[in-house]
């Protein structure tokens, strides 16, 4: 085990080995928290159920993606246009779960949203099970999967650097919601103080349900890349959870960039754990770095300066 | 909720109404009773990831119905949905519904646990598609002792290895081979065997370590085998993950001479998967249309049991068609032998030995109590190029009755 955890350390090209895939793979942590981050900055909603919703946009993805494969549009485009048809069915189905179910859970008690989210994931999850079986899927994207871009001594995957391209995009994007539009605003005054800004004419329950709506375009872009990246099954949501959960305390809780950073340090603590003392270590050292960042710095990496 | 009354009038409506339903079901039933007074059991992953290997199910056993319903035998099949723990529970319902035999096929996550409930139960169990030692040793099998309900055919992981090392011998590599092991039963077993076997070949296994299945990351497992240099890949990963594997590791820029895989890509719906990357990976065989073999049953060859399931469903023939086969080709000849008294049928089929369409079936002489060993044969993926493909045989030391086809090309020249 030392000879492994030597032969890693003392080569350079290994640890930038290291950094790229633990780049890439946190990018897509990243992808996964940001929406949770979302929900949970605005209106302090944990949602049990965010990975089974985007195991949930991953099945919708897959199967409009496939009906377009079906009509005959090339594979590498049919997971973006896929997107496109998907995001606002999401947003919409996010605004309805807000308005209609959430919203009514909302108040000094945690603990109902936290039960209304978690039995969101059991139906979730049979409901995916009972329409399309636990047989497992994977969005086709065609040549792009097996697509690398030479960077001399290695090659590295399209895919990834796709999704490392994508998630900076969505906290970009996000980033400039929050920070340079009215409907940020809304975000950022509800966030604060719910009952002030409803006593500035903010419409709580609608800001709360446009934001939900948000994330879900967020988990649909998650839901894409996860999609295109493996394979899945209406189980999978739950494990992916535990990740993105990480991802958001290590960055702080509802910054956005931190989230971002909490990936990157998640991904980058499994690939370095899996390659220094073996594959049986990957989950465990992610966990482990969790838990370290968690004693140095309670609050995380980029703490919010009022919560 | 309101509460349960016994008034005269309650009594008598629930005593009437019951008594009509008793008495419907002893009208309609006595057709179906009289036809099959046996019960047997077929325990299958017919959803979920394995699902690949129960591809065949419903044709197979859709032949055999009727010609079992006709000696009073019926078939009750179960889906697993590819997890152990639902494995376990169907046996324990197969077995509270009476059956009298449960046959099971398709990987230890399978054969193990519903093999080890019917041994619990002293219900015969017959099981075929795994490995012998991930099945005996994975159940805590004792070679002095045995199971004494539990009869299984296969091959080994003898068989496999020397397979695989007869391939890669056609080939001019630098003998060094990249393991992927996932933490399962096969993958355990695998792992477990294939440093010492092919160490003493002149191989080395690079083995980064066992991981979790449904994994959507192998980077850290191709730069493992890149910075080794691994000309060969070989391991036994669940098929989902061998596609996402496959993709990455040509996206990452490997360019192996052999791959090798077992599980993964044994069925050509599996290799289609990969578009038309998938040319000349190769795997073990246990079965093609061409093997010698006749079935017991119809006496069928092993081209017309093939032909028949092509012809029935439009699709490529699979491995498993000829082993569920012969899975019902036993049962068959215990039930005629032995009829279908638990021990009697136990003691029948530790001293069976019969021909079947995977070959010769023999629990008098396997490598422990339980087992008996089929021939095994290595082949590879021929691609023609519009993503459909073609098994050929290229490997043949260990069953040279089963013809080889030709002879083994590199993945990457």
């Amino acid at each position: 085990m030392i000879d492994q955890l030597l032969s890693v350390v003392l080569d350079p090209l290994r640890l930038l080995d290291i950094l790229i895939d633990g780049i890439s793979s946190g990018a897509q942590y990243a992808l996964f928290a940001a929406g949770l981050s979302l929900i949970f900055g605005i209106m302090r909603l944990v949602n049990l159920a965010h990975g089974d919703f985007i195991i949930l946009a991953a099945y919708i993805l897959f199967a409009i993606s496939w009906v377009l494969g079906a009509l005959g549009l090339p594979p590498e485009l049919n997971p973006l246009l896929a997107l496109l048809i998907a995001a606002p069915l999401l947003f919409a189905l996010g605004y309805a779960v807000q308005r209609g179910v959430l919203n009514n859970t909302l108040g000094k008690d945690i603990l109902p949203p936290l039960l209304v989210t978690f039995a969101l994931s059991v139906i979730l999850q049979n409901g995916l099970f009972l329409i399309f079986s636990p047989d497992t899927r994977s969005i086709d994207s065609g040549a792009l999967s097996t697509a690398g871009i030479n960077i001399g001594y290695r090659q590295v995957p399209v895919l990834a650097l796709t999704t490392v391209g994508t998630a900076l995009a969505v906290i970009g994007g996000l980033q400039y919601l929050f920070f340079r539009t009215a409907l940020g605003r809304d975000f950022r005054a509800v966030s604060d103080d719910p009952e002030i800004a409803q006593l500035m004419g903010i419409n709580r329950r609608q800001v709360f349900a446009l934001s939900m709506g948000v994330a879900m375009v967020v988990v649909a872009i998650a839901g894409v890349m996860f999609g295109v990246a493996g394979s899945f099954d209406p189980y999978l949501g739950p494990s992916r959870l535990l990740s993105a959960f990480e991802a958001v305390i290590i960055g702080g809780v509802g910054s956005l960039w931190g989230t971002l950073a909490g990936g990157i340090v998640l991904g980058i603590s499994e690939q370095f754990g899996s390659r220094a003392f073996g594959e049986e270590f990957k989950q465990i050292s992610g966990h482990v770095a969790f838990l370290i960042i968690l004693l140095l710095r309670p609050r995380g990496l980029f703490p919010r300066d009022k919560d | 909720m309101t509460k349960l009354r016994f008034t005269r009038r309650n009594v008598l409506r629930t005593g009437v109404a019951g008594g009509a339903a008793v008495a419907a079901g002893s009208l309609f039933m006595p057709a179906v009773h009289a036809q099959a007074s046996t019960k047997i059991g077929y325990v299958t992953p017919a959803t979920g990831p394995l699902a690949g290997f129960a591809e065949a199910d419903d044709f197979v056993i859709g032949n055999i119905r009727d010609m079992f319903a006709s000696k009073g035998v019926e078939i009750v099949v179960k889906d697993t949905q590819s997890s152990p723990a639902r494995a376990a529970e169907v046996t324990q319902e197969l077995i509270a519904e009476g059956v009298s035999m449960v046959l099971v096929a398709s990987t230890p996550e399978t054969t193990n646990p519903t093999a080890s409930v019917c041994e619990a139960n002293q219900v015969p169990c017959i099981s075929s598609v795994a490995p012998w030692q991930p099945y005996f040793f994975g159940q805590g099998g004792d070679p002095a002792t045995g199971f004494n309900y539990s009869y299984h055919f296969f091959w080994g992981l003898e068989d496999l290895m020397a397979v695989f090392a007869g391939m890669w011998n056609q080939l001019d590599t630098n003998k060094k081979v990249g393991g992927l092991f996932p933490n399962d039963g096969d993958g355990n077993a695998w792992g477990g065997a294939f440093p010492g076997f092919f160490g003493a070949q002149g191989f080395e296994i690079v083995d980064p370590g066992r991981y979790e299945n449904l994994n959507s990351d192998f980077s850290s497992q191709i730069s493992a085998f890149q910075s080794a240099g691994v000309d060969i890949l070989t391991g036994v990963p669940i098929p989902p993950d061998f596609t996402t594997f496959w993709k990455q590791a040509l996206a990452q820029g490997m360019k192996p001479k052999a791959a090798s895989i077992g599980k993964a890509i044994l069925f050509p719906v599996a290799v289609e998967a990969l578009g038309n990357d998938g040319h000349n990976l190769s795997s073990e065989v246990w079965w093609t249309p061409s093997h010698p073999f006749t079935d017991s049953l119809l006496g069928l060859s092993a081209a017309d049991v093939a032909g028949a399931y092509t012809s029935a469903t439009g699709r490529q023939w699979t491995q498993p068609i000829g082993f569920v086969h012969a899975l019902f080709e036993v049962a068959d000849r215990v039930m005629e032998t032995a009829g279908t008294g638990a021990d009697d049928v136990a003691e029948a089929l530790s001293t069976l030995s019969m021909d079947t369409v995977v070959g010769p079936v023999d629990w008098t002489s396997g490598p422990v109590k339980n087992v008996s060993k089929t021939p095994l044969v290595g082949g590879q993926w021929r691609g023609d190029g519009n993503g459909k493909y073609d098994m050929v045989i290229t490997e043949n030391a260990l069953a040279s009755n089963i013809a080889l086809q030709g002879s083994m090309e590199p993945i990457f020249g």
